[in-house]
């Protein structure tokens, strides 16, 4: 083995502010209140910028301004609202740079992955729904389909302009207006979309911003005048917002936790297998709601499997999000990183067999190596709960239905991974599998065209595809 | 209004049917052993204890149902349109008008018909951008409790959309002779047992155990009629994140019901797998 010298990407390519207001109606204000807070760099603690805190007031605004646009938005023909969109992808697309360097910065994640997993698909949801925009008769929810108003969106900080695309790009589309609302640790991408907005000429309205923490999104998705309300977070916060909804007649769509099981027979590729284990909970630090955290491998398979497993997290290289040969960057948040410490220790001290790869983690920031326990079984915690973070539990199983049967033994049902060179085997288990994305020998694949969603309670409703318009759809 | 069909002579006392729950394929009594008087018929009044056993029965046949081929639950579902045909004389009896009769058989032929086509409508292949066969099919969400219209037709409007697709169903029905005389169309129907469920008595007492049980997927409230219980329905619900029908209290059974009755309680499943030689 070698080690590769630093290929650190050049952060000045784009200009951070000291400080950002609220976006709302087509400009930036500071909050009511002067309320701001602090977001920072997760890999080295530095304070990046100082945002306002929304407060009841100035969601009122948002929302406010948003209902004045959505009447005209929602008169313009479809064809002109899918030029704007189509404006959107460009600009994205052209200033794809900046925004990736920027996501990293806030975010902590590699630049390899926000630049060529986050930002091409962030171009790609506004392409994808641009083209939807004039022909939503055709998609198959009734021959008339009305959009519903104004849509209050809650996103979470491990795929900050993703999320805003998914979110946001469907919402325009069908005619919606919206207020959104980024993660309190996250909010400079969608602060820089805004910039995006105004460039592409997006009428006043049609998009606000609103930052701040869990009490803004409480007043956003409790306000009596949006129409809609799309969370993607956590199941618990998830179950408050349905409580919050019900009875409003507020439409309600939920992208919740996940605990997918990676199921690997003995007749596997190995070294394929290997690598969509490592994909799918080491990308993105494991930040990721259908990362494939716990594996099931066929017993006689097992030994062999994991050989290599721990011979190639030997070569990931944990670090700077900014160095273009970074694997793993940043643990998004102290409070993350608390958590993951936590759950690993109540992992080991459960019984599990903890193994980490030899690393050096930097001095400043939030890091955690990239972690496997075996030993696991299903009552453990580390096996039940969704731990978010670069963490492994590894189970065995020795037949097809054991492995079907502890997949689905979860009350989440968001993703899942098959690995087998047998066709109608994967089929079968694909058939069984209760989880709303099931990848098989490949994960942690996305696309536009593809609906994404849960089973059970990783939440209701789907984004991507046709299926994703439906959520804006009376 | 006649309770029987049966011909009343002088001689002749007429045997009155008791109407009791429908659970599993059987007609027990509640366990409770409670009772209440409806147009003169004492009909079972269902219990926390009988809405269990009504989830058990319909979680222990829904995989099989699901697993039929989505042909043969249409046969099942035509073969309930030819049953209630032949019953027509019940329903008048009972009072329910002929137009809705039809209605309602019509209903079933209709949706038998989805069966092999909702995957159609509502699935098939995503173009993604690299080398994948990806594909989205529909997939039944699991047990569905449903609060039920008072109406034959309002009911079959809400029970045939929820076992078309796969899933099964406990009914909550507020018009118990109506709903029981369904059951006995049901069950003479190759319908297997527990893929309909059917409990009378007060909603608003079983409800909130449905809304809560931790083994039920989805909440139809489409027959609810308070919006303060909805809202506290549609509030438990969330502890489970259950998906919920709201209620329609304008319903027109009549119109087109489209897909969505089909696709609110339906999961998408994506599945993607490398595309190479």
């Amino acid at each position: 083995m070698f080690s590769y010298a630093p290929a650190p990407e050049s952060r000045s390519v784009v200009d951070i502010a000291s400080s950002y207001g609220l976006f709302i109606d087509g400009s930036f204000d500071p909050a009511k209140d002067g309320g701001t807070f602090k977001t920072v760099n997760p890999a080295s603690e530095e304070v990046l910028a100082e945002v306002a805190a929304a407060g009841s007031e100035d969601v009122d605004r948002a929302v406010a301004a948003a209902r004045r646009a959505f009447e005209s938005w929602s008169a313009l023909p479809g064809s002109e609202r899918a030029k704007y969109l189509f404006r959107i992808a460009r600009i994205i697309q052209e200033r794809s740079r900046e925004l990736a360097v920027l996501e990293s910065l806030d975010n902590g994640k590699p630049i390899k992955e926000s630049r060529d997993v986050d930002l091409p698909l962030v171009a790609a949801h506004f392409f994808y729904y641009a083209g939807w925009a004039d022909k939503l008769g055709y998609a198959g929810f009734g021959p008339d389909p009305r959009p519903l108003g104004v849509a209050g969106q809650v996103i979470p900080w491990n795929f900050p302009l993703l999320m805003l695309a998914w979110k946001i790009a469907p919402a325009l589309a069908t005619g919606n207006t919206v207020v959104l609302k980024p993660a309190e640790t996250t909010p400079l991408s969608a602060l820089f979309f805004a910039d995006v907005c105004r460039q592409a000429d997006l009428p006043p309205g049609v998009v606000n911003i609103v930052t701040g923490a869990g009490d803004t999104g409480a007043y956003l998705v409790q306000h009596p005048d949006v129409n809609k309300v799309a969370f993607t977070g956590s199941t618990e916060v998830g179950r408050e917002i349905a409580r919050a909804v019900a009875g409003t007649g507020k439409r309600l769509t939920l992208e919740l936790g996940g605990k997918a099981a990676n199921i690997v027979f003995d007749d596997a590729p190995i070294d394929q297998a290997v690598e969509g284990i490592v994909n799918g909970i080491f990308f993105n630090q494991g930040h990721v709601c259908c990362a494939g955290s716990r594996l099931l491998v066929q017993e006689s398979i097992a030994e062999e499997l994991l050989t290599s497993l721990k011979r190639r997290m030997s070569t990931l290289r944990v670090g700077d999000p900014l160095d273009k040969n970074t694997d793993i960057g940043a643990i998004n948040s102290a409070a993350q990183l608390a958590r993951i410490t936590e759950l690993s220790e109540i992992g080991g001290a459960e019984g599990a067999e903890r193994w980490s790869p030899e690393c050096q983690l930097p001095d400043r920031g939030f890091w955690f190596a990239p972690t496997i326990f075996t030993g696991v079984t299903q009552a453990h915690r580390i096996a039940r709960e969704e731990i978010f973070g670069p963490v492994l539990s590894v189970l065995t199983f020795r037949t097809p239905a054991e492995a079907v049967e502890k997949a689905n033994n979860t009350p989440y049902g968001l993703s899942a991974g098959v690995w087998s060179e047998k066709g109608s085997r994967i089929l079968a288990i694909a058939d069984k599998l209760r989880a709303g994305v099931v990848w098989a020998n490949t994960f942690n694949k996305f696309d536009p065209a593809s609906p994404f969603g849960g089973y059970k309670e990783s939440g209701y409703g789907r984004e991507g595809g046709r299926h994703g318009l439906e959520a804006y759809l009376a | 209004m006649p309770k029987s069909i049966a011909p009343r002579t002088a001689s002749r006392l007429a045997v009155r049917k008791t109407y009791k729950l429908y659970i599993g394929g059987a007609f027990p009594r509640s366990e409770s052993g409670r009772t209440f008087v409806v147009n003169g018929d004492n009909v079972a009044l269902a219990s926390r204890k009988d809405a269990r056993d009504a989830v058990v029965a319909a979680r222990s046949a829904q995989k099989k149902w699901a697993g039929a081929t989505a042909y043969n639950r249409g046969q099942v579902l035509y073969r309930i349109a030819e049953m209630l045909e032949a019953r027509r004389r019940e329903f008048a009896g009972l009072g329910v008008k002929a137009d809705e009769v039809d209605a309602a058989i019509d209903r079933w032929v209709w949706y038998a018909g989805w069966s092999d086509k909702i995957a159609q409508v509502a699935g098939g292949a995503n173009p993604v951008a690299g080398p994948f066969f990806n594909i989205s099919a529909p997939e039944p969400t699991g047990v569905v409790a449903v609060v039920a219209p008072p109406s034959l037709l309002g009911l079959v409007s809400v029970i045939a959309p929820a076992v078309v697709t796969g899933n099964t169903v406990v009914v909550l029905a507020p018009e118990p002779q109506v709903a029981i005389t369904l059951a006995e169309v049901l069950a003479t129907s190759d319908v297997p047992g527990g893929v309909v469920n059917i409990l009378t008595g007060k909603y608003a007492e079983t409800a909130p155990w449905l809304a809560a049980h931790a083994d039920v997927n989805a909440l139809d409230l489409t027959g609810v009629e308070h919006p303060e219980l909805a809202a506290e329905l549609e509030r438990t619900a969330a502890g489970t994140l259950k998906r919920v029908i709201r209620p329609r209290p304008d319903a027109d059974f009549t119109a087109d019901p489209g897909l969505r009755p089909m696709t609110a309680l339906l999961e998408t499943k994506t599945v993607w797998h490398p595309k190479g030689e």
